[in-house]
């Protein structure tokens, strides 16, 4: 006797007025996944990507091989960084509700992800971001400000009124420009990758992408690229739960970890705890490190979870239960940060409540200065003639016509 | 033509440290057409790279090594096979300056073999270069003989946009005046099939005449070029003959100064005819020419079916059927 055929439609396991339920993350306790060398033969490391590496105990206490051993002025600086990025997305996003701005995406949940990893690697190493990267632009100085001016598109933002908000770049700091296209810079990554390889220069290439991306062709394309090259590249997977309303199921999340994408292709995967900060610094500094000495690549999943909506466009009350990112497993992870400083004897509640009035200002200081340079709708503007500019290299004749004709109508040629 | 294109890649491999070649098959093996025949005994497997069989991911990783500072020619086997890189092609190469104000960019040239005449069927024939002139942020050639090829290809490597590089495979080993009933001819007897040794560049912006004459105008580009001229021959008319050579940025000034002076315009090309890149042509003359035109302008493309294996040629633009859209162009009075 044959089952009848049935199509298995994969579905999350609490939607809105449910009780949320996590029973399907599969948790290690802090300290149990051991550390491999970084010369690991990938095939005798899998257990990695199975998994998961945690530092940070239920006590917010160091445990096991994976502790960093980070000093007090490097963990303060990750828990800095990661209440700033949480200040300037509370900003922007009630910006954007006020409509000063067009569109906005958070980042609340997963900063560890961005200051964590960013913490990594080295000034020359290349960063191919998503769009919910922003931690990496503002731990590598691209400046609040700049930050601000281009959700702005005013006079002074770095695309030249362009890209949609958030789309941000940064060449001198080696932060790719970021696209709108789900994993087309994960190839990216891996051709920087390979020509940093050719040219026998030591830096290395990171990449991320969500869950949901995973699903795209380019993951896979660069996943074979770099491993038959043995790319010196760090692909990430951030794993925030939600690819807005389809859950990681979607993307075949609740086969086999994402981290495990890479096993059959013979690259390790690391599947880490994203809220957990010397975790992540940890994990990450490990692939870079077998990066750098001839070890390939790897690939990092990132458990987290989105603690907002997909962007300002999306509302998720109407998918997931309201109360989901409170009864997440893994918490949040600047708290978690700030209870490991507090333990530690580093850090108090009250230099907590001063650190997040002070970015608050820093943020409020900061974006008084954006809006002097304009908004979309107030002055000063950018030159409308710069739309034809950067289509080329050189401006073919085309599209001087095309700019001279626009000006014309506006009247500013005669 | 392929040891045209061949001495290209080896001209500028020797030349600019920073140029590599990737593709299927294109590095030990040399190339399924033998486009880089010897290249990489010659110049290492890190400077012509061998790659997986994934287009989207060898158009993606190209992007990558521009970005870092490399010039990378990335051949995809057939123009046939070159979607699922076009959305890295669309969304990524061809954007990368503009979204980045100029902070970024990548010197990506895509080389890909195009066009039918080979019995390849609809999966080895295609002429996709409308598709890719209509992407606003990369240039699009298409070549017709190996004098160009040569020139064009290393004008393509030094240039700092992305381009789309056609090469009809029909005449890879000789012209075709679009008789298919006669034998093939080598490239050694026609004036273009000399290339020079060494470094020489043809401008990414000039079309060119082919042949001056005073009845009409005939532009066209690849392989029609060839069926061009001999079509006017056999219709025993004076043909201008066009060969627009960079399809995208188009060289209008050359177009005008033609038509205007035959009054009287043809545009020829394999590719299909609904929204094909003559559609763009006949506007531009339209516009550029309108008040010196003596007949409507007339299209002889590929018909607006797939390409088929078993009617190759009733499906070609073959010379007879130029002949006969000349003979008609020129009957209007």
């Amino acid at each position: 006797m044959s089952k009848q055929p049935y199509l298995h439609i994969p579905r999350p396991t609490a939607r809105p007025g449910e009780a949320p339920d996590f029973s399907y993350l599969n948790l290690s306790p802090a300290g149990a996944v051991e550390r491999p060398p970084i010369d690991a033969r990938a095939g005798e490391i899998e257990y990695l990507a199975l998994g998961l590496v945690r530092v940070l105990d239920d006590d917010h206490v160091a445990q096991g091989p994976w502790d960093p051993n980070l000093d007090k002025d490097t963990l303060v600086r990750a828990l800095r960084l990661m209440v700033l990025t949480r200040a300037y997305d509370d900003r922007m996003q009630r910006m954007q509700r006020q409509g000063k701005i067009t569109f906005y995406m958070q980042a609340l949940g997963e900063e560890a992800v961005s200051i964590g990893q960013g913490l990594a690697f080295e000034d020359g190493d290349m960063m191919f971001p998503a769009y919910r990267n922003q931690g990496l632009y503002i731990m590598r100085d691209t400046g609040l400000v700049e930050m601000m001016c281009q959700c702005l598109s005013n006079s002074r933002d770095m695309c030249k009124g362009r890209q949609m908000p958030i789309f941000y770049q940064n060449a001198k700091k080696n932060l790719f420009t970021i696209s709108g296209n789900l994993a087309t810079q994960y190839p990216h990554a891996v051709g920087w990758a390979m020509g940093a390889a050719i040219k026998g220069e030591p830096n290395i290439a990171a990449s991320w992408v969500g869950d949901g991306s995973t699903a795209e062709a380019d993951f896979h394309y660069a996943l074979t690229f770099a491993a038959v090259y043995n790319a010196p590249v760090i692909l990430n997977v951030t794993n925030n739960q939600w690819a807005i309303s389809t859950f990681q199921g979607f993307a075949g999340g609740d086969r086999r970890p994402f981290a495990a994408r890479g096993l059959g292709l013979g690259m390790p995967g690391i599947r880490v705890d994203g809220n957990d900060l010397l975790a992540v610094y940890a994990a990450t500094r490990w692939a870079a490190d077998r990066a750098r000495n001839q070890g390939g690549p790897t690939l990092i999943e990132l458990v987290t979870y989105r603690g907002g909506a997909h962007s300002t466009s999306d509302d998720p009350s109407r998918y997931r239960p309201k109360d989901e990112w409170s009864s997440f497993p893994l918490g949040d992870p600047v708290d978690r940060l700030k209870q490991h400083l507090v333990k530690l004897g580093h850090w108090s509640e009250e230099e907590q409540t001063s650190l997040e009035e002070e970015m608050k200002a820093t943020v409020s200081e900061a974006w008084k200065e954006a809006v002097s340079y304009g908004t979309l709708t107030e002055p000063p503007f950018l030159d409308v003639s710069l739309m034809f500019e950067d289509v080329f290299a050189e401006m073919p004749d085309h599209l001087a016509r095309q700019r001279e004709k626009l000006l014309r109508m506006r009247g500013e040629r005669s | 033509m392929i040891e045209a294109i061949r001495s290209a890649h080896d001209v500028m491999l020797e030349r600019d440290p920073s140029v590599v070649a990737l593709g299927q098959d294109i590095g030990y093996f040399g190339g399924v057409f033998r486009c880089t025949d010897g290249l990489q005994e010659k110049y290492g497997e890190h400077r012509v790279i061998d790659a997986p069989i994934a287009e989207g991911g060898i158009i993606g990783v190209a992007i990558g090594l521009g970005v870092n500072g490399l010039r990378p020619v990335a051949e995809i086997q057939f123009a046939d096979y070159i979607y699922p890189g076009f959305d890295q092609i669309v969304s990524e190469l061809s954007r990368l300056r503009y979204r980045s104000a100029g902070e970024f960019f990548s010197p990506v040239v895509i080389r890909t073999p195009c066009g039918g005449g080979i019995r390849g069927g609809q999966t080895h024939s295609q002429s996709p270069e409308g598709i890719f002139t209509h992407i606003s942020g990369v240039k699009t050639v298409m070549v017709s003989n190996p004098y160009d090829a040569k020139g064009l290809l290393i004008s393509a490597i030094e240039s700092n946009d992305p381009i789309i590089f056609f090469e009809p495979k029909r005449i890879y080993n000789g012209p075709f005046d679009g008789d298919p009933d006669k034998p093939a001819v080598s490239w050694a007897s026609h004036p273009r099939g000399e290339v020079p040794e060494g470094y020489y560049t043809v401008p990414l912006d000039k079309a060119e005449i082919v042949q001056s004459g005073e009845d009409l105008t005939i532009i066209t580009y690849g392989t029609i070029v060839h069926v061009a001229q001999a079509a006017a021959k056999a219709a025993g008319v004076s043909a201008e003959i066009i060969d627009v050579r960079t399809l995208m940025p188009l060289d209008i000034e050359t177009l005008r100064e033609s038509v205007n002076k035959t009054g009287r315009c043809m545009v020829a090309h394999e590719a299909t005819r609904f929204c094909g890149y003559g559609a763009e042509l006949v506007a531009t003359v339209q516009k550029e020419c309108f008040w010196h035109l003596e007949a409507p302008i007339s299209r002889v493309t590929g018909w607006d079916t797939p390409y088929p294996h078993a009617f190759e040629w009733e499906y070609f633009p073959v010379q007879r059927r130029l002949v006969d859209g000349i003979r008609k162009l020129m009957e209007v009075a």
